[in-house]
């Protein structure tokens, strides 16, 4: 009888892990449960998420002329011809420019432009759910054009740009460093 | 500066508030509709023998509607979530219902209504639902009442197929089924989850006229799971981990980075509330459980956990909830949801029959440890009692109060101030107004956690206000 089968309760499983080899409970050697499994490099390919350094930021490129046309088809509906917003019932898509200097102001304008900090974010952020109605549809080259799109029209990179993953983290957002850590909690507010 | 775009948010901002203003409006009309009769005056919940009209859904709308001993086929004549069944003269006189015909999951009373409502957002798959805290009882927020925020709808996900990865700097990438999960010791503890919106159409002037409507996005469940350090020790971190990016499934693809410290501390990856498996609209079938942070880190639908040196700056983390002061900078990762609490009864829109004894009651938590003390105010808070508790304070978690009250007939105005164990205490608006600054809700948005008055006049009547 092993002592897996006569002990009950966590100090005794404790107990029954350290005295087993490390492989005696799974396919791995990490873990005192070896529960789950390897996830593979192809498994782990389609996610990502893009830092504001740019890292995994994909291959390709795209410039403000096909951006344009992605943008016409793919989001001035929701975002409005001028990317200015629609706020029509059942669509409420943000207004993506305009708003610089309104930030200290009691009525601020936050856009990507006035208050996006990274331009990373916005590649992450079309890429992962944008369209609305069909995220994840956008093409990488695609993806790179309609930010380039964007960002030229808010006056941040020039229309002839083309944006990659070398270029997209080197452009300053207006609103670069327009943040803090939260200083909470607030001492005044103590007993 | 630019061709008026200040103007464009502002109506923006309003349009939304006025929206949902004309939403309650509409649910409280419905609600006074519906009375059974005078004496109640709103001040109770009420039970409708009579009045069904407005619970008459098309066929199939309902929970069960399927299911043997369900009424006829045709019109199901039962709020959401119950059965109707026709109600005998005499219950006494006749059999029931036999055992198990309701197919084996049971379902709430025909006569109760409570619903929630959704935040009349532009866009109704990216909006809110708030909790009838009016007339939720006792500490746990019933799972069909638990309030939502979603970003892209809510998706139908099969959990056998479901897996969460663990990967990025860590000893070996991993994923786990919820079956592999369930086998992990577990975990079970009572939180309260707070949208850090909650509130956000009070800032300037009292604006929605029920506790629905201005405290409705704070639940309480008990959350099952598996904390994330026992998934960590399974796999193993590398030294230069200290974030994670927390990942789900939806529409959305909703992403939130999350320092490691907390993720070690307290994170559990939960599959299950109340009891039962997590409902689809709380994450189904997984969701990270951050005790005490704004709900939009409890990340739903979780699919992917990725070990990092350094926050990934997402759209949630950057341009959405982050706190933009007057002075124009904004303060980023303000994940706790400090102290708060809120007087449920008598609440706005209610009315007292008139003077005599009533039992004040609400909720109140902390993001940051157990409520101490919560104490009640008659008089806009110049004098202070302390209030009982109903339950036993647990971490994170909310506490039912209540304070004896000979009402004697005057106005008279309700607050409600909580002191957590931290010896935090509740702020009033100005003091909250004092830091953050007047730009609230175009600015300053999230964490209102400001003491609520409930204005009580001579006629019994209930109101909200600021004092």
């Amino acid at each position: 009888m092993s002592m897996r089968e006569i002990c009950r309760g966590a100090a005794c499983l404790a107990l029954a892990l350290a005295a087993l080899p490390p492989h005696a409970l799974g396919q791995t050697p990490q873990g005192p449960y070896g529960f789950g499994s390897a996830a593979s490099q192809e498994e782990l390919a389609d996610f990502f998420a893009i830092p504001a350094d740019g890292r995994r930021l994909p291959s390709g490129s795209g410039d403000a002329a096909r951006g344009a046309k992605v943008y016409a088809d793919q989001c001035a509906a929701c975002h409005g011809a001028q990317l200015e917003g629609n706020p029509a019932k059942g669509i409420g898509g943000d207004k993506l420019i305009g708003g610089r200097g309104t930030l200290a102001s009691s009525t601020p304008v936050k856009t990507v432009e006035s208050y996006w900090p990274y331009a990373t974010t916005l590649f992450d952020y079309i890429k992962r759910a944008m369209p609305f109605n069909a995220p994840g549809s956008l093409s990488d080259e695609d993806v790179y054009s309609v930010v380039a799109y964007i960002l030229s029209k808010a006056e941040m990179i020039k229309a002839t740009d083309r944006m990659n993953a070398t270029m997209l983290p080197k452009v300053i957002m207006p609103n670069r460093d327009g943040f803090e850590g939260d200083p909470r909690p607030e001492l005044q507010l103590y007993r | 500066m630019e061709n008026t775009p200040t103007l464009v948010l502002n109506d923006n901002v309003r349009r939304l508030i006025d929206a949902i203003v004309i939403a309650e409006q509409r649910h409280l009309a419905e609600r006074r509709s519906e009375e059974a009769c005078a004496c109640t005056e709103g001040m109770f919940p009420r039970n409708l023998p009579t009045s069904r009209r407005s619970f008459v859904f098309a066929a199939g709308s309902t929970a069960g509607a399927v299911l043997a001993g369900a009424a006829s086929a045709g019109e199901q004549k039962a709020p959401p979530g119950a059965q109707f069944y026709e109600v005998p003269a005499d219950p006494t006189k006749e059999l029931g219902r036999p055992v198990g015909a309701d197919g084996g999951y049971g379902s709430r009373s025909q006569f109760e209504t409570e619903v929630r409502w959704r935040f009349p957002t532009a866009n109704e798959y990216t909006s809110w639902s708030m909790s009838p805290l009016d007339k939720i009882v006792g500490n746990l927020t019933p799972s069909g009442l638990h309030f939502e925020r979603h970003h892209g709808g809510i998706p139908t996900i099969d959990p056998s197929r479901h897996m969460v990865f663990v990967h990025g700097m860590v000893q070996e990438a991993k994923k786990f089924s919820i079956a592999d999960l369930k086998r992990f010791p577990s975990t079970t503890r009572k939180y309260f989850i707070e949208c850090s919106g909650n509130g956000l159409t009070e800032w300037v002037k009292p604006t929605l006229k029920s506790v629905q409507g201005t405290h409705g996005l704070i639940s309480t469940s008990e959350w099952t799971g598996v904390p994330f350090a026992t998934i960590a020790r399974e796999i193993g971190l590398k030294e230069s981990a200290a974030w994670v990016l927390a990942e789900g499934a939806d529409a959305a693809v909703m992403t939130r980075s999350i320092p490691l410290e907390k993720m070690l501390k307290d994170a559990i990856l939960a599959y299950g509330q109340n009891g039962e498996a997590i409902r689809p609209e709380q994450g189904y079938p997984l969701r990270l459980i951050l005790p005490g942070w704004e709900g939009n880190t409890h990340i739903k639908w979780l699919r992917r956990l990725e070990l990092s040196d350094k926050p990934f700056m997402t759209r949630e983390e950057t341009s959405k909830y982050t706190d933009l002061m007057a002075n124009g900078k904004a303060r980023q990762f303000t994940f706790e949801m400090e102290a708060k609490s809120v007087i449920t009864f008598p609440s706005g829109e209610m009315k007292l029959p008139g003077p005599g004894f009533y039992n004040i009651t609400g909720l109140a938590w902390s993001g940051r440890g157990r409520v101490q003390s919560v104490d009640v105010s008659t008089d806009a808070g110049k004098t202070w009692y302390p209030a009982r508790f109903d339950t036993v304070p647990e971490p994170i978690s909310t506490v039912r109060f209540s304070f004896p009250w000979l009402w004697d007939g005057k106005a008279a105005t309700l607050q409600s101030r909580c002191t957590d164990e931290t010896g935090y205490v509740q702020p009033t608006l100005a003091q909250l107004i004092a830091i953050r600054g007047a730009n609230g809700p175009f600015g300053s948005i999230y964490h209102l956690n400001a003491i609520q008055s409930w204005a009580v006049s001579a006629d019994g009547s209930v109101s909200n206000v600021h004092a």
